[in-house]
């Protein structure tokens, strides 16, 4: 066995690594180069600035503005997520309290899985159309039925005011449903013993939640945290397809700062890469801190 | 390990291979460059053969999937070979041209004609800048394939060469002719028994009386609320004449704040104070909205003579769709009523490091032949910048509404360029300022304070080439 052992490594590790290494790494790194010169993408030429472009970038109202609004999902959409998340699949699992069956699911839970699911299985550029049409200030549904039970509507995505937060609800209803798979997968791994002792003690839905199920389910809630958190930092297509960062810059985010310089309005591809690579730093940052602050002792079962 | 190892170890490892970077200086923009070398196609030149076509050199285009499509180009290219039997062309077509071309720009090798169109499109400012496109003269001097005696550049509307031309290098071939107004419904208004205002205070009168019908006067694209911008400027050009869109394109200091611009903003700001546009427009796309107006639920919309052809599948029968001018502020107006914004455009270009330039360029007299452009207006109902092309052909509703208020603007016909010079201003800065303007957010002097800011930025920006045109 031990004779044959680098051989296998070597095969089964050597080509992904290169893989990784050359459609992956390079290209980050060929960012971190393009980012000091002032490349505007369409000649071979491209003269270094250093850091010109982050100096503009430093200054650069639209750039802030749009981080401002990414800070703003980056508070919001983990949270909002994560809560809703761990509520549905805690009721998935264990809402139910009628009888004498101990812990079991609200009735009809089964049912509730596969529609919570439904946002998942379609692509993200059909959610955007979906709700661009759910938002549609004339036709869509939320308007008429505003219009319905007499209650003056927005224009949804057409107003400043409504715009950005119409686009976090999307973006929250349609992340929900994988974390609550997510998460309901976590506690089926929890003994059941736990839960019906806790029944026993009389705790409340509540309280199993907070005291029993959070605890026992951190290490997958900080995942979650991990991958959502990313995701505000992110949040191109559903922004790019509903609103393009308006009205106004109002739902503007980094990333559509970004596409829009070097795609878009502009071809400023040196300057772009600057975007990307703070963007690159940000993320980074934000993963590596929700790590640590949310380090804790490790739960085993047995 | 855990998924927390891995994060933390790929963290030590982006710390080590920062300094790797230099080390890979010029992958993506030090690859092309010096492959000039590779083989151009070039034939002799000769009377029948003025642009020294190679014929047998293959010929590739990409052409903009978008409102037209892309059968007309399949019969420019089978006129092509009809000429050239030995070429061999490749044809493509997409809607998103800027990622799709980039990387063969840096490569050094591009097609031979693209149609930089959409909102995939490439910025011009950018391209023109790093001399990525060839000159056109020679297809100008060329005489016009099947229009007898006249050189290309005889058979072309006036205005045709301006437009795609930058620092007075004529660079980009724009194909359509296109009539930017305001759009109503024949048949709606001789229902009505409305007719179409010719000055802004009978327009208001209108409006007050189509609202009062249970009509909304006008909607627009909120979510490209820029749209709106073009009646607006041409508001101002007609009160003050050509100079107020030349101060625009050429960038200079307070161009949005000219009398005239100051102008027209208060004009328009009226159809906003007295809610005149359909309740909601801030939230429709410029289909939608479009759509709002063929219903019958919006009187006027602003638009551009593609309209027709984009509305084609949701337009009901006898809707007779007509563009007008915009209606004249007074008797102190320059430019009289008459006069509409008239342009080239769907701009096509050959890169300057394509490898048969002389076959684009051909290609380019294939499409400015009478019988290619006549073809072009059959097929997709809209004009070219071929003079007299629509000759024997017969037009859609909309489209001959366009003829004759070209025809009645004639030498009155006014344009501005700095949405081709500068597309981020148009397209991101004085569309949020219409934005706010026309949803009513902000009063006309704080939309032109916005504008200006826009135009400043872009002035002050020393990344961005400048350019200007002779008034």
């Amino acid at each position: 066995m031990k004779h044959g052992k680098w051989p296998l490594i070597v095969t089964f590790l050597v080509p992904p690594v290169l893989l990784y290494v050359f459609f992956v790494v390079s290209p980050y790194l060929q960012a971190f180069q393009i980012s000091t010169t002032d490349w505007l993408g369409y000649s071979a030429d491209a003269n270094p600035v250093g850091l010109a472009n982050f100096k503009t970038l430093w200054h650069d109202d639209y750039v802030w503005n749009a981080l401002k609004n990414n800070a703003i999902l980056l508070g919001l959409v983990p949270v909002l997520t994560i809560v809703l998340g761990l509520f549905f699949a805690t009721m998935l699992a264990m809402g139910g309290r009628k009888g004498s069956a101990g812990v079991t699911g609200v009735r009809g839970s089964a049912l509730y899985r596969t529609v919570y699911f439904f946002p998942q299985v379609l692509s993200v550029v059909i959610i955007a159309l979906l709700w661009k049409e759910v938002y549609h200030p004339n036709q869509g549904l939320l308007t008429s039925a505003a219009h319905a039970v007499g209650l003056p509507a927005p224009t949804w995505l057409g107003d400043p005011a409504t715009a950005f937060w119409c686009v976090l609800a999307v973006m929250v209803w349609s992340n929900v449903g994988f974390y609550v798979v997510l998460f309901g997968a976590a506690m089926s791994a929890v003994p059941k013993e736990i839960y019906e002792a806790v029944l026993l003690d009389g705790a409340s839905r509540f309280t199993t939640l907070r005291r029993v199920t959070l605890p026992l389910l951190w290490d997958t809630v900080q995942v979650a945290w991990v991958y959502l958190a990313i995701f505000a930092l992110d949040g191109f297509i559903l922004v790019q397809l509903m609103t393009n960062g308006g009205p106004n810059f109002s739902t503007d985010v980094i990333g559509v700062r970004m596409y829009d310089t070097a795609f878009g309005s502009e071809t400023k591809f040196g300057y772009a890469s600057a975007i990307g690579v703070v963007m690159f730093f940000l993320t980074l940052s934000v993963a590596v801190l929700s790590l640590r602050v949310g380090r804790r002792e490790r739960i085993e079962y047995s | 390990m855990n998924r927390r190892d891995i994060l933390r170890r790929s963290v030590a490892a982006g710390l080590l291979a920062t300094p790797a970077a230099g080390l890979l200086s010029g992958c993506a923009t030090g690859g092309g460059g010096d492959k000039n070398d590779a083989e151009t196609y070039q034939g002799t030149k000769s009377a029948q053969n003025p642009l020294g076509v190679k014929e047998d050199a293959p010929l590739e285009v990409v052409i903009f999937g978008g409102g037209f499509g892309e059968e007309y180009a399949k019969a420019h290219e089978a006129m092509y070979t009809e000429k050239y039997p030995k070429a061999k062309i490749k044809h493509s077509s997409t809607q998103e041209i800027s990622k799709t071309l980039q990387p063969r720009f840096v490569d050094g090798t591009p097609p031979d004609v693209v149609n930089n169109s959409g909102s995939g499109q490439i910025d011009f400012n950018g391209l023109v800048s790093q001399n990525a496109l060839a000159g056109l003269d020679d297809l100008l001097a060329a005489p016009s394939l099947d229009i007898p005696g006249k050189t290309v550049k005889d058979t072309l509307l006036p205005g045709a060469v301006e437009v795609g031309s930058y620092d007075g290098k004529f660079l980009v071939l724009n194909y359509t002719y296109t009539a930017y107004g305001i759009w109503h419904s024949a048949k709606l208004f001789a229902d009505r028994g409305w007719s179409y205002a010719k000055t802004w205070d009978e327009h208001i009168a209108l409006c007050k009386q189509i609202k009062a019908a249970g009509i909304a006067p006008w909607t627009y694209a909120g979510l490209h609320p820029r749209y709106m911008s073009w009646p607006l400027i041409s508001t101002a050009i007609k009160l003050g004449g050509p100079s107020v869109a030349t101060a625009i394109d050429n960038l200079e200091p307070n161009a949005w704040k000219s009398d005239s611009m100051r102008t027209a903003a208060d004009a328009w700001h009226q159809i906003v104070k007295d809610k005149y546009i359909l309740e909601g427009s801030p939230g429709l796309d410029h289909k939608q909205s479009q759509t709002a107006w063929c219903q019958g639920k919006a009187a006027f919309i602003s638009c551009g003579s593609w309209l027709e052809s984009e509305q084609k599948d949701v337009t009901p029968a006898g809707f007779n769709m007509t563009i007008g001018p915009t209606p004249s502020l007074g008797s102190g107006d320059k430019l009289p009523f008459e006069a509409i914004r008239g342009t080239a455009g769907e701009p096509f270009m050959v890169p300057a490091k394509a490898r048969n330039v002389a076959g684009g360029l051909e290609y380019f007299r294939t499409m400015l032949s009478k019988k290619g452009a006549q073809d072009f207006t059959k097929k997709v109902a809209s004009l070219t910048v071929v003079a007299g092309a629509t000759e024997g052909v017969e037009l859609p509703y909309g489209l001959s509404t366009v003829v004759k208020a070209l025809d009645a603007s004639g030498a009155n016909g006014f344009n501005w360029v700095y949405n081709n010079f500068y597309r981020k201003l148009e397209r991101n800065l004085v569309d949020a300022a219409c934005g706010e303007f026309f949803s009513g957010r902000i009063g006309p002097a704080e939309f032109l304070e916005q504008c200006q800011k826009g135009a400043d930025s872009i002035a002050q920006d020393s990344s961005i080439k400048k350019y200007k045109r002779a008034a």
